[in-house]
């Protein structure tokens, strides 16, 4: 056991090989968590789409997780990551969307003025060493004008015509450059969308098979109820896979 | 995870060049986003205009360099309504130095170069180190693609020692066309070679009537 002297708030503590105990306020890692969020701009607005897990490490502990939300009239948040601090985070986002409100003076908050919000207090609870364990998507619409942005738990943030968080950027992002155009109605760009998520089913071992699809434009917001999509187990490899396999392996 | 080292920082990658001329500067950077292996955005703009004459551009971890760039705007404005003019290259040097070693124990990860005009109107560039080490330079290269191309910059823009006496001009003879097809070779050579660097190249040239944006397409791969 040796003293270790935190450079951070100037605490000593003692240091033991599992871990430091400096403090119990900080977000030290994640604890129910949700995996990717997939966004993307359509003719019409803006589309995001999730499935609804909250996992507890390996284990798929709750399933009717909605993380997707609407922030005021022209702004839709995806979250993936800790659960508990994409509620924190709508916390701020409700009370900011309040006192835009109570200004009543016409204007409202649009997605690029939430987006920089959120950018802020992303990077300054990182400063902190106390960060919102999140990466978030902002999509929405105001006058026309189509928005999509992320910003992660970090601060890093961007804009672009289709985002995607976690396993998003690795499986979703490369077909969404190859199929993805401007003119997508929104029923091309709902396929589009599910085909992304197909592959993530296969493919992420936090996804389970139901999904909310959200979309925004200039008339509105609606986040549809969960749905299934149809997935197929039948290749040949799947039946009876350890066919041929010797000894225990 | 959150108590120790690095997750606080990441690198997006990139490259920052400029140049400067006798009475011009080219300020120049690729638009590529990237964490690891994975390319997040292809088209992010790393330079911010900071004054008439200012331009800054740099590369590193993102969430710093933005926070950075605002830091500097604000206090730009700040000075603007203090001494009724607008700041010069070499004042917003030294403020962007001092705001850098402010966060001596928390660096803004961020790499830096500064270019502008001058009080004379002449090409003014900056070169700095994370933690606000700076030195006006002829020209520069910082970022993931620097170690390629600063050696070609060397090769080419001749710049005299700075030991020589009396003091010899650090700005390039080459005319402005000169070095902006200069900058694209240097940024096309170095997107074959360098992962970060490419998608897309922001030029940006600073003389007398004002700031001008050219765009150059990179390799995607």
């Amino acid at each position: 056991m040796e003293l270790q002297l935190s450079m951070v708030d100037g605490s000593v503590c003692m240091k033991d090989s599992a871990k430091s105990e400096i403090s119990s306020e900080r977000t030290l890692y994640p604890y129910v968590t949700g995996t990717s969020i997939i966004g993307m701009k359509y003719k019409d607005g803006v589309i995001l789409a999730s499935d609804t897990a909250g996992s507890y490490g390996s284990t798929l502990r709750y399933k009717s997780v909605e993380r997707i939300k609407q922030v005021g009239d022209h702004t839709l948040i995806g979250a993936s990551g800790e659960i508990s601090d994409f509620q924190e985070i709508m916390r701020y986002l409700d009370e900011l969307i309040l006192y835009d409100k109570m200004w009543d003076d016409g204007n409202s908050l649009g997605p690029k003025e939430v987006h920089n919000y959120l950018n802020r207090i992303m990077y300054n609870r990182r400063n902190k060493f106390n960060p919102l364990w999140n990466s978030l998507v902002l999509g929405g619409v105001k006058k026309g004008q189509k928005y999509l942005g992320t910003v992660n738990m970090i601060g890093t943030h961007y804009e672009d015509d289709h985002l995607a968080t976690g396993f998003g950027n690795h499986l979703a992002r490369p077909i969404l450059r190859s199929e993805w155009r401007e003119d997508l109605t929104f029923e091309e760009a709902v396929k589009l969308i599910e085909k992304c998520l197909l592959v993530l089913l296969y493919r992420d071992r936090s996804s389970i098979n139901k999904f909310q699809i959200a979309k925004i434009t200039d008339e509105g917001t609606t986040i549809f109820p969960p749905y299934a999509l149809k997935t197929f187990w039948g290749f040949s490899h799947f039946q009876n896979p350890s066919k041929g396999a010797a000894g225990t392996w | 995870m959150a108590l120790r080292g690095d997750w606080m920082y990441e690198n997006n990658g990139g490259t920052c060049v400029a140049i400067a001329g006798i009475d011009y500067c080219v300020v120049a950077a690729d638009t590529r986003l990237s964490v690891g292996y994975n390319i997040l955005t292809r088209d992010h703009s790393k330079i911010c205009s900071l004054a008439d004459k200012v331009v800054l551009a740099s590369s590193g971890f993102q969430g710093d360099i933005r926070a950075l760039h605002k830091n500097l705007a604000a206090r730009h404005l700040l000075y603007q309504h203090q001494h009724n003019k607008q700041m010069s290259c070499p004042a917003m040097g030294q403020l962007l130095s001092n705001t850098l070693y402010y966060k001596r124990f928390f660096p803004y990860y961020a790499f830096n170069v500064l270019g502008g005009l001058d009080n004379e109107g002449k090409g003014c560039v900056f070169t700095y180190d994370a933690v606000g080490s700076y030195e006006r330079v002829g020209y520069s290269a910082q970022g993931s693609g620097s170690s390629l191309i600063m050696p070609v910059l060397d090769n080419q823009l001749k710049s005299p020692s700075p030991l020589l006496l009396p003091a010899r001009d650090a700005v390039t003879p080459l005319s402005e066309t000169e070095a902006v097809d200069l900058v694209k070779d240097v940024f096309a050579s170095a997107t074959e070679r360098d992962i970060y660097t490419g998608d897309k190249l922001e030029i940006v040239v600073i003389n007398a009537s004002g700031i001008k944006r050219e765009y150059l397409e990179l390799r995607k791969d």
